[in-house]
Order: structure tokens, then C-alpha cells, then sequence
């Protein structure tokens, strides 16, 4: 592993011109979530409506990783409807928890399969789940449900 | 005395062994934990082999060997910071070292007594803006629980302690701060504010774990009540710190944990207490790791901490240039060497701690990033995170160099 397979262009690209960043109306439910070990937040927002994701607004502070997760998420995300949301979220969440052994389907994660890379360094999975795990918590409150 | 890092490195088998792809390894990260010299490993080691047994029990030999064993590293780690063995209490860390002090508070206050330990509503709390958690967080939990009020000296912009001696009145019941900043490295005057607590009569509670491994510290010159520092931080095991605490505050101080080996009668529906130091240390301790500490003790007398003062000093000047000198770079904590410790942090512009910390990762060079569990003051420098390079006795100017370098090579790739 070296810093450009941890670094592809595609993520330095979402870091310098994140899509989607800032928090916009209307939306469901908002929430905050932080990684206590370096200190990174983000607050985010979903507006789910008629069963379609149809905005991801957010905002916050941390690391490259952290930034374009959020941004590539937003980009995967909105305008799916949510029985389709679910396994691009599971795929991610795999790709990003398999040391690097994973290999990862461009036609379900998109720019997602960028982080391929990250999932060779344990210390920063945490940053690339950031924003989807926040994205899971406020969906599933904006849909009346618990984030388990 | 000036130190030979080429012989101390040779004590450091990890110091030989490279890292992401053959790279040397250049430990900047002391201030975590430090890397351990074959000495202490070969005293851990030697115990478990030769003379492992429970100590302060046991008709054997085995356990007179290890009671005795235990009893010396408890010696030499006293006459380390100047006090007294009974004067010295064996905990897990430095955090259980400072919970074992506010758990006193605590304690003291649900019993009624001893009265220097109980806290009222109006009684305060004072703490400073550049503590780490451990000793910012137990004194929140204390203030929730007693109705005592917290308050706190802030720091400048230059890093430094900003003592306001209006904060310190005779409500004041402690007094708690770090002895040296993780993160600033910053040395603060604890003796002139120990003047300040003791004219009204408040204890003090010092963190020491960013000073005792790296400078001489005497408790008597300190002044203080409490010291608590790690065994890890300065060259000894992990799973061992401890406690200084004055004779007479050690006496009256009531248990955090209780059950065997600090009792000294057990009825059915009551006991009372073992004497100082084993009143808190409560179940068979950390034996062979406080032996390591011993003998971490004894390696750096030998080495001398004045010699390793001075050369982590030369270090730290070096790199606050080094770095200084670099375009969109900027230090967090103090820019001159005075009263200054070998903690630099910094934040480069535009680019994440964690970013920064990862080419340096690449680089071979071991840093840590983050807020080094000092939130709120990352938070009063408007920072998330920075990048901290701690030097200790077996760094180098060319680890120094590496740093820079590094430093150089992530503006660039991120530039």
C-alpha cells in the first residue's frame, strides 16, 4: 500500500470540490455525529419523500477521507430510492471493513470504490464511515425508526 | 552531561525495525507511550522468571522474593521524585492515579469526612484549560456530585498558563493541574501556583506524566499534594502508574477500591483499613510491571534527567524552527524553548491532522494526530486536530530532519 492507492485523484478531487456540502430545507430528521478519537463532526440532514432519498445535505470538519465520503456518498445516494440506498450503504460499509481484501462493484458504489485503499489502513475507517453512518441514523429517524 | 543517543538506541531492540516498506523508524511519539530498553524488559522478565509470586502474602520463599522485589521498585520510584516510599501508591495509570484523588473527594463527601476531602455547594474547583481529559473529566464528575463548582485558568495565545489569581479564593478546595502540556508543551510554575492554593488552604493535585520522564522533579520543590504519573510514558511497562501523595493526606484519604490486601479488619458487617500506600492498592497488584518501572527508574538516573532535559531541548529547538520555517505551517504552543517541553504540535494550512500524520506514516515517521485527548483546548485554538512530535532520550537531530522533511513532502502532495 503507498499514499497514492490511500489517495486516489477521485477522493483528493470530492476533498477540494465536495458536492452537495451545506445544510439545506426541507428535511426529515438532522443529526450529529463525531469521531472521538480525532475530533471530526458532522452534522447532517435527509429528506426522504414519496420512498426517494431526495436530498443529503451536511456539513462539518475533519480530514480528506472523512470530506469525500461524505461528498461521494451524497453523489451515490440522492435521487435512489431507499430499498436501492440500503445496499449501496451495506456494500460501503463492507468495502471499507475488509482490510483490503474486498473487491468492489463500480456499478454499485461509484466513486465509492475509491476508498478501496482506505480499507488497508484501520486507523481511518472510521473517518470514511463517518458521514454514512450519520446518513443511516438520520434516515431511519426520519422514517420513525431507531439507529441501531 | 551530554547524552549518547548512539549507545541508548542501541537499548531499544524497536528501534531497529523499519516500518511500510523498509523505511527507518522515526519515533515521534513518546508522549503516548514510550519504547521500552531490553533493561526493563529483562527485569519483567527476570521476575516472572525467578521470583513470580502474589506479594504481601504467602509462607514462601517466592512470595518474600517478589514482596521484596515489589517493595524496591516502590523505593526507587519514590527517591525518583523525591519522596517517600510510603508515600507511593501503585495504580494501573496515571488516570487511576487522579481518580484515586477525586474518588477521595468524593467519598470523603458522601462519609461526612475526613473534612479537607469533603466539598459543599459554593466550594470550588480549579482546573486549567490545557488539561488532558484524565485530569479534567474526574474533577467534572466530582463537581456534578458534590455541588462544588469548576473553574479553570485559561491559556494564551502563546500557549501559556494565563494564572489569574482572582480564581484562586478561599472557596477554593483544589487545585488541579498539569505539571507539563501534552500538547503545548508548556512547563507550568507549579510552585508559584501551589503559593497561591496553599495561602488558602486548597490542595494540589499535579498530572506529571508529560514531566517526570523527561525532567528532573522533585515533590518537595514541586509543592504539590498529589503527583500521579505513568510507567509507560517513561520507559517502563504498561498497566503501571502511580501516585505521590503527602503522608498526612495519604493517612486520612479514604479508599476508591476496596476488598483484600488493603484491609486491615474484616467482620461480617464491617472493616477498617489498611495503612498508606496499601489502603489503595486494593487485590494483587501489577507486580512485575512495577518492577519494569524500577528498573525504567534506574536506567534513566543512570542516563541523568538533567542530560535528557537538555537534549530533548535541543530537539524541540530544532524542530520549532525546522517546522517554523515552513510555509502554512503553525505551531500550537509555545514558539521559544523556555519553560518548554519536547511536545510540538502544529497545524499545517488546509490540511487535516490526520492527513498530515498519514504521509508522515509513509515517511517511516510515527506522530500522533488528533486532539491527544485535550479537547477543549484544540477547541480554545479554534483546531479539530493538530499533529503532535514528542522527542524523548533516544531521538535524534536526524529524526528531527526526518519530521521536517516529511512535513515538507505532505505540503507538497497535498499543496
Amino acid at each position: 500500500m503507498n499514499l497514492e492507492s490511500l489517495y486516489q485523484e477521485i477522493i483528493l478531487d470530492h476533498y477540494r470540490n465536495p458536492r452537495g456540502k451545506g445544510l439545506r430545507e426541507p428535511f426529515g430528521a438532522q443529526v450529529h455525529h463525531v469521531n472521538p478519537t480525532c475530533g471530526d463532526e458532522i452534522t447532517l440532514r435527509v429528506d426522504v419523500a414519496e420512498g426517494v432519498v431526495a436530498d443529503i445535505s451536511y456539513d462539518g470538519m475533519g480530514c480528506s477521507i472523512s470530506q469525500a465520503s461524505a461528498s461521494v456518498m451524497y453523489e451515490d445516494l440522492v435521487g435512489r430510492p431507499l430499498d436501492q440506498v440500503w445496499p449501496v450503504v451495506d456494500a460501503f460499509q463492507e468495502l471499507i471493513s475488509s482490510r483490503g481484501k474486498a473487491d468492489p462493484d463500480e456499478d454499485v458504489l461509484g466513486d465509492g470504490i475509491a476508498f478501496a485503499g482506505v480499507a488497508a489502513y484501520p486507523a481511518r475507517v472510521k473517518c470514511a464511515l463517518l458521514s454514512w453512518m450519520a446518513f443511516k441514523d438520520a434516515t431511519l429517524q426520519a422514517l420513525g425508526k431507531d439507529f441501531a | 552531561m551530554t547524552l549518547d543517543v548512539e549507545a541508548v538506541r542501541k537499548d531499544f531492540p524497536i528501534l531497529a525495525r523499519t516500518v511500510r516498506d523498509d523505511r527507518r523508524l522515526v519515533y515521534l511519539d513518546s508522549g503516548a507511550t514510550s519504547q521500552k530498553p531490553r533493561q526493563v524488559m529483562d527485569a519483567e522478565r527476570d521476575f516472572y522468571e525467578q521470583h513470580n509470586a502474589a506479594v504481601h502474602r504467602g509462607a514462601h520463599q517466592l512470595a518474600e522474593e517478589a514482596t521484596d522485589d515489589f517493595e524496591r521498585a516502590r523505593t526507587h520510584i519514590a527517591a525518583f521524585v523525591g519522596g517517600q516510599p510510603g508515600e507511593i501508591v501503585f495504580t494501573r495509570n496515571a488516570t487511576e492515579a487522579l481518580n484515586l484523588v477525586a474518588y477521595a473527594f468524593m467519598n470523603a463527601t458522601l462519609d461526612g469526612g475526613p473534612a479537607r476531602f469533603v466539598l459543599e455547594p459554593g466550594d470550588e474547583i480549579l482546573i486549567t484549560e490545557m488539561e488532558h481529559h484524565a485530569n479534567l473529566v474526574p474533577w467534572q464528575q466530582v463537581a456534578r456530585r458534590t455541588g462544588a463548582t469548576l473553574r479553570w485558568f485559561g491559556v494564551s495565545d502563546e500557549g501559556r498558563l494565563d494564572i489569574d489569581p482572582s480564581l484562586i479564593s478561599e472557596r477554593t478546595k483544589v487545585v488541579a493541574l498539569t505539571h507539563q502540556s501534552n500538547v503545548l508543551g508548556t512547563i507550568n510554575p507549579v510552585a508559584e501556583v501551589a503559593r497561591l492554593a496553599h495561602a488558602v488552604g486548597a490542595l494540589v493535585v499535579v498530572d506529571a506524566c508529560q514531566s517526570v520522564p523527561h525532567m528532573p522533579v522533585d515533590v518537595t520543590a514541586l509543592d504539590a499534594d498529589f503527583i500521579a504519573f505513568s510507567g509507560h510514558k517513561m520507559l517502563g511497562p504498561t498497566g503501571v502508574g502511580c501516585l505521590w501523595g503527602r503522608a498526612e493526606l495519604l493517612r486520612e484519604m479514604p479508599p476508591m477500591l476496596t476488598g483484600g490486601s488493603m484491609i486491615e479488619q474484616v467482620f461480617m458487617d464491617r472493616s477498617t483499613f489498611a495503612a498508606p500506600p496499601q489502603r489503595f492498592e486494593a487485590g494483587v497488584p501489577n507486580i512485575a510491571q512495577a518492577v519494569g518501572l524500577g528498573a525504567a527508574c534506574d536506567y534513566l538516573t543512570g542516563i541523568g534527567l538533567s542530560a535528557i532535559h537538555d537534549h530533548e531541548a535541543r530537539l524541540t529547538d530544532l524542530a520549532l524552527a525546522g517546522l517554523g520555517d515552513l510555509p502554512g505551517i503553525r505551531i500550537i504552543g509555545p514558539t521559544d524553548g523556555i519553560d518548554r517541553g519536547g511536545a510540538v504540535s502544529f497545524v499545517a494550512d488546509g490540511i487535516h491532522a490526520h492527513d498530515l500524520g498519514q504521509v508522515l506514516d509513509d515517511s517511516g515517521v510515527a506522530v500522533r494526530v488528533g486532539h491527544h485527548c485535550a479537547w477543549p483546548l484544540h477547541r480554545r485554538f479554534g483546531v479539530p486536530a493538530t499533529t503532535r512530535a514528542t522527542f524523548y532520550l533516544y531521538n535524534d537531530e536526524t529524526d528531527v530532519d526526518a519530521l521536517v522533511d516529511a512535513t515538507k513532502r505532505a505540503l507538497e502532495f497535498f499543496g
